[in-house]
């Protein structure tokens, strides 16, 4: 398995024989920064093209397939047309936080890239609690959606926020929770020492049970982080046209459209860390060839490909189910998954301390 | 029909009666209200459906028939009353007996000016408040620079108008609040995805929770009833494709019975069931397209491409014959345009191969998911009282387990000889009112597997006069479109052109519906009832 | 300097005066190579990817839906984003009727959309009162209200002529100047000037 550590390393000796630390610092960051944003809109685009290839064969359709070869530069002719579009600014509203919800909206999904394990070696930072800031500024983008939502005064984008925090907070206690019980059986917090806790086998072999019960938790309630169907109500197309960013045009729109493809992968990035092994290749004890011809692919193309199926899974939720209503979608977080994730907890909990697991 | 005369008689000695095709009564204004009682609670007559409200301007006066249908004894009734005051005409508003009254009562307020005493909404329906003059009046003035294209945001009320007769005589008008002073008021429509069209909801609500909805309608009016008395009577028939355009075949038939009936032209075999066919096919395209934009009002987009696969399937077959995809102008009068495309019979065959596998995978895929069943199951439960009293005909009101097909009530063209069931459901709910339409998909199916292979030989349409004068009288016939009963009222004065056409449509009790409906309900439910509800919007407004 | 579509070789398709009068518009006022090719990048872009906005008052409407539908399939070109909010969308396909009570709501939608704007007329009934002529409720045309660039005729038009109408749509857009040239903007102001609506104030 190559150590991308190795290259990271070596960029860091040759950057610091050639000028002070300051400095080496100071580019690295602005290295790190443009690598981050290019991967962020390149990722973004390539997801709503594969978003809109999936929901067409879904639907017995085409999907894009005029503009470049197989449809691929639809999204970059959608981007160019939205980077140029008008902004709309209106009356009567507080323009400096209309204005400001789009980029927290966008910083937030943007935060979370500094944790994911994108590959061996190849991740921002990897300090001790990684996880706890993961969820901590995931948090950051349900401010940027109720400012967005009030500061349009609009009635339909006001009802939109507000459903949106309501659902945001209570799904956020199900993710933290089935992070929880996935940090208790790891024994860390840190995003590398889990990921190096699964080179034997991926935690949602090894945790079995309470692991299973944990995963389908947390994909249901990342499904509702990221405002998709069926829990797309801050969004209702048929409900509020389109909710919170109903008055937003241009590139402010586009930064919602971007953030919300760039939360699922964030949620599935997250998935795909806790539960399958984040970049580690797919291992089996005992399976020394298998193991072996796993890892000649390499890490990054793992951790890619791996959140990219869960993210397959949440866009065929999206075109399969209908939308739940306001109370139904309280009901399920608040009396079906809560309990079931205390539970679960409690379960993981004895298959930590009595070494039940694999 | 006697004994109901002699009942009449015997409560209102001034009531007289006048012979057409049905029960005629004519009563003085004054005793509306009591005969209108006394027909609806009178356990004898049980006139409990008001049909509707046809508005007429009979230049020396104006007034109102009133069709009434007996949904225990199945039987109708009309009711003539009239005013000869041009200048302030009113009469006795019945809303407090039927509920869609007091929609009809408003339509004939917009078209006439005919105030209706005691109504608690006397509003224009259709037109705007600041409207010049009533459209359907003979006298109407139809010239663009009375009322020009309007220039600013219309000007909107929050007031109602009441009507009363004080004492001395003269017409007093009280207003009052549409919504509580500090309500908050979401405005849903017209140009909304959910409304189905331009249909306007303007919603008080308390969090997530409605309180009440006004019903604005009338961005689509297009007049189609007073442009109809300047045609003649082919002319007028193309507008039926407009008005509801998935059951463009159904209203078709209703038009051209009403004037055959008329004219006295009898259709050949070959041309009734043809017409029959093609009504069955309008009605299997209608409920998927249902089916599909519901699912869709609910979040289940991949549900539309699912059933409009089977839709575009039943248009290939129409645009083989008819050469148009939606609107067809087929029927005539005397039989059908052209005759069948040679393909016809081995198309529907085809067709009728897979709707059975299609329904199957419907239901796989939406009805039996939980989020569905909790979505729809138990939301606007509509009493079967109450659709009578809405008025709410079609397959909204057999899943209120009313039995009001007019295919099996009142058999017309070759229906009373075809084998079908009538698919009535007790529940109520948005549930029943889908299950109702997957069922119903399935018994059209039926009809045409009788008739594909048995399209008798003969001419398609009999030799009819160029030039069609209906002798003077009045006809009502109805039918039963994909969206429930479909009445045309025909007045002719012996001329060419009709002197007054008046178009029932199911759509206008189902949008008035909605309000009582969701009351209560969360402002999700509304789509969901809206959805359920399947009105098409040309249909309410006209 | 002609206007054409890599799917569409055909001549009828490339027979199109307006177009044409636009591209020698363009030619004689003449463009330096920088402005030139971003003008060309940004009309590539703006081309393929127009949005449209959920707007259907009738008929039309529902040969819209069949538009997206598989057998038509609007997606491949791009459009099946329709967006519900018209800030968000490209152009209005007007299908359907607009009545005296519609036709300020219609302007105002008009109004929201964030430049570059569009409309499409669709059907008899957008384009000039179609068979409602006679009506007294029927606005006699969109393009008594708003300025229309296509005009797309039928009762209500068959999809694969909306898919063509939306295609002369992007031809068009691919002649415009984002940087002074054929100033659509000017010719717009000056309509809406000509037909005015009152705004409220509030």
């Amino acid at each position: 398995m190559f150590d991308f550590s190795l290259f990271t390393n070596w960029i860091h000796t040759t950057l610091s024989s050639l000028m002070p630390e300051w400095l080496t610092i100071t580019t690295e960051c602005v290295l790190i920064g443009v690598a981050l944003l290019l991967t962020y809109s390149l990722l973004a685009l390539f997801y709503i093209y594969f978003e809109r290839k999936v929901c067409a064969a879904f639907q017995c359709r085409l999907g894009p397939n005029r503009v470049g070869p197989m449809g691929l530069l639809q999204s970059f002719a959608d981007m160019f047309k939205m980077l140029i579009k008008e902004i709309i600014y209106l009356n009567h509203t507080d323009k400096f936080l209309f204005a400001l919800a789009p980029y927290l909206v966008i910083l937030a999904s943007m935060l979370a890239f500094a944790v994911l394990p994108w590959g061996n070696g190849l991740q921002v930072i990897d300090f001790n609690i990684g996880i706890f800031f993961l969820i901590a500024v995931s948090s950051i983008g349900v401010l940027g959606i109720l400012l967005a939502g009030w500061s349009s005064n609009n009635k339909f984008t006001l009802i939109g926020a507000l459903r949106s925090g309501a659902q945001m907070v209570s799904y956020e206690l199900s993710i933290g929770l089935s992070v929880l019980t996935m940090v208790c059986f790891a024994g860390s917090m840190s995003v590398g020492d889990i990921v190096e806790a699964q080179s034997g086998l991926w935690f949602i072999f090894s945790g079995h049970i309470p692991a299973i019960i944990a995963f389908i938790i947390y994909l249901i309630a990342g499904t509702a982080e990221t405002n998709r169907g069926p829990f797309d109500l801050p969004e209702a197309e048929s409900e509020l046209t389109a909710g919170y960013h109903t008055e937003y045009s241009g590139i402010h729109f586009g930064f919602f459209y971007l953030a919300e493809y760039l939360n699922l992968f964030i949620v599935s990035g997250v998935a795909t860390l806790l539960f399958f092994g984040g970049w580690m290749p797919l291992h089996f004890p005992g399976w020394d060839g298998f193991n072996a011809i796993m890892d000649y692919i390499p890490s990054v193309v793992w951790f890619i490909a791996k959140a990219i199926a869960i993210s397959f899974v949440i866009i065929w939720f999206k075109w399969t189910f209908p939308r739940l209503r306001i109370d139904q979608m309280l009901a399920l977080e608040w009396k079906y998954l809560l309990p079931i994730n205390l539970f679960n907890l409690v379960l993981m909990v004895l298959v930590v301390v009595y070494g039940i697991h694999f | 029909m006697a004994d109901t005369q002699e009942i009449i008689t015997g409560l209102f000695p001034k009531a007289t009666f006048e012979e057409g095709d049905i029960l005629t009564v004519v009563i003085d204004d004054s005793q509306w209200h009591d005969l209108a009682k006394a027909l609806r609670d009178t356990p004898e007559l049980s006139y409990d459906f008001l049909v509707t409200i046809v508005g007429m301007d009979w230049v020396e006066k104006l007034g109102c028939i009133y069709y009434l249908t007996s949904t225990k004894y199945n039987k109708r009734i009309a009711v003539k009353i009239s005013t000869a005051d041009r200048e302030n005409p009113a009469l006795t508003s019945v809303a407090d007996l039927w509920h869609i009254a007091g929609i009809y009562e408003r339509e004939v307020y917009d078209f006439f000016g005919i105030v209706f005493l005691g109504n608690p909404d006397m509003r224009r329906l259709f037109l705007s408040i600041d409207w010049k003059g009533f459209p359907l009046r003979k006298d109407y003035d139809a010239s663009p620079e009375v009322n020009p294209v309007p220039q600013d945001n219309e000007r909107q009320s929050d007031f109602t108008n009441v009507y009363s007769r004080a004492e001395d005589g003269k017409i007093e008008c009280r207003q009052e609040r549409v919504f509580e002073e500090n309500d908050f008021v979401v405005n849903i429509g017209p140009q909304h995805p959910a409304t189905h069209g331009v249909l306007r909801f303007r919603t008080a609500v308390d969090g997530e929770t409605i309180k009440k909805i006004d019903v604005y309608m009338g961005y689509i009016h297009r007049g189609v009833e007073k442009i109809c008395e300047s045609l003649t009577y082919p002319q007028t028939l193309h507008f039926m494709d407009r008005l509801d355009y998935f059951s463009a075949h159904p209203y078709h038939h209703g038009l051209c019975l009403a004037i055959e009936e008329a004219a006295g032209i009898e259709i050949s075999r070959r041309a009734k069931v043809i017409r029959v066919m093609m009504d069955e096919l309008s009605r299997i395209a209608s409920h998927c397209l249902f089916i599909g934009t519901f699912c869709m009002d609910l979040g289940a987009t991949t549900m539309l491409f699912y059933a409009l696969r089977v839709r575009e399937q039943i248009l290939d077959i129409m645009d083989k014959t008819c050469g148009a995809r939606m609107t067809f102008n087929y029927e005539c009068v005397g039989g059908v345009m052209q005759d069948l495309a040679p393909d016809f019979v081995n198309d529907v065959k085809a067709l009728l191969a897979v709707i059975p596998k299609n329904l199957k995978e419907y239901d796989k895929l939406f009805t039996g998911n939980v989020i569905t069943k909790n979505r729809m199951e138990g939301v606007g439960v509509l009493s079967r009282e109450n659709a009578i009293s809405w008025g709410v005909t079609g397959p909204s009101g057999r899943a209120s387990g009313w039995a009001c097909d007019v295919r099996k009530t009142n058999p017309y063209s070759i229906y009373g000889e075809l084998e079908f069931d009538e698919v009535v459901r007790s529940e109520g709910d948005s549930m029943a009112r889908f299950k109702v339409r997957m069922d119903e998909i399935a018994q059209s199916a039926r009809i045409l597997e009788q008739l594909v292979d048995n399209i008798p030989d003969g001419e398609y349409c009999v030799k009819v006069p160029k030039v069609i004068k209906l002798p003077a009288g009045h006809w009502f016939r109805t039918v039963e479109g994909c969206r429930g009963t479909f009445g045309v009222y025909l007045e002719s004065d012996g001329t060419t052109n009709p002197y007054r056409l008046k178009l029932v449509t199911p759509s206008l009790p189902a949008a008035a519906v909605v309000d009582s409906l969701t009351r209560g309900g969360k402002i999700a439910d509304l789509i969901t009832i809206g959805g359920s509800l399947d009105y098409i919007v040309p249909d309410i407004d006209r | 300097m002609e206007v054409t579509t890599k799917s569409m070789p055909y001549e009828a398709w490339k027979d199109n005066e307006y177009i044409e009068s636009l591209v020698k518009e363009l030619q004689d006022n003449g463009t330096n190579v920088i402005v030139g090719s971003f003008d060309k990048l940004i009309n590539w872009g703006r081309s393929n990817s127009i949005w449209p906005l959920t707007f259907a008052t009738s008929c039309c409407g529902i040969e819209f839906v069949s538009l997206g539908a598989a057998r038509y399939d609007m997606a491949r070109f791009g459009w099946e984003v329709a967006r519900s909010s018209p800030r968000q969308a490209d152009f209005i396909m007007v299908a359907g009727t607009i009545v005296h009570r519609m036709a300020p709501v219609l302007r105002r939608l008009y109004d929201q959309l964030a430049e570059p704007k569009y409309v499409i007329a669709c059907g008899a009934c957008a384009v000039s009162g179609g068979p409602f002529k006679k009506s007294y409720h029927v606005v006699m045309g969109v393009d008594k209200i708003i300025p229309v660039d296509v005009y797309l005729p039928g009762c209500p038009p068959r999809p694969e002529a909306m898919i063509y109408a939306i295609m002369q749509l992007s031809r068009k857009i691919k002649v415009e100047k984002f940087f002074g040239g054929v100033n659509r903007q000017e010719s717009q102001k000056e309509f809406l000037a000509k037909h005015p609506i009152a705004d409220v104030e509030d």
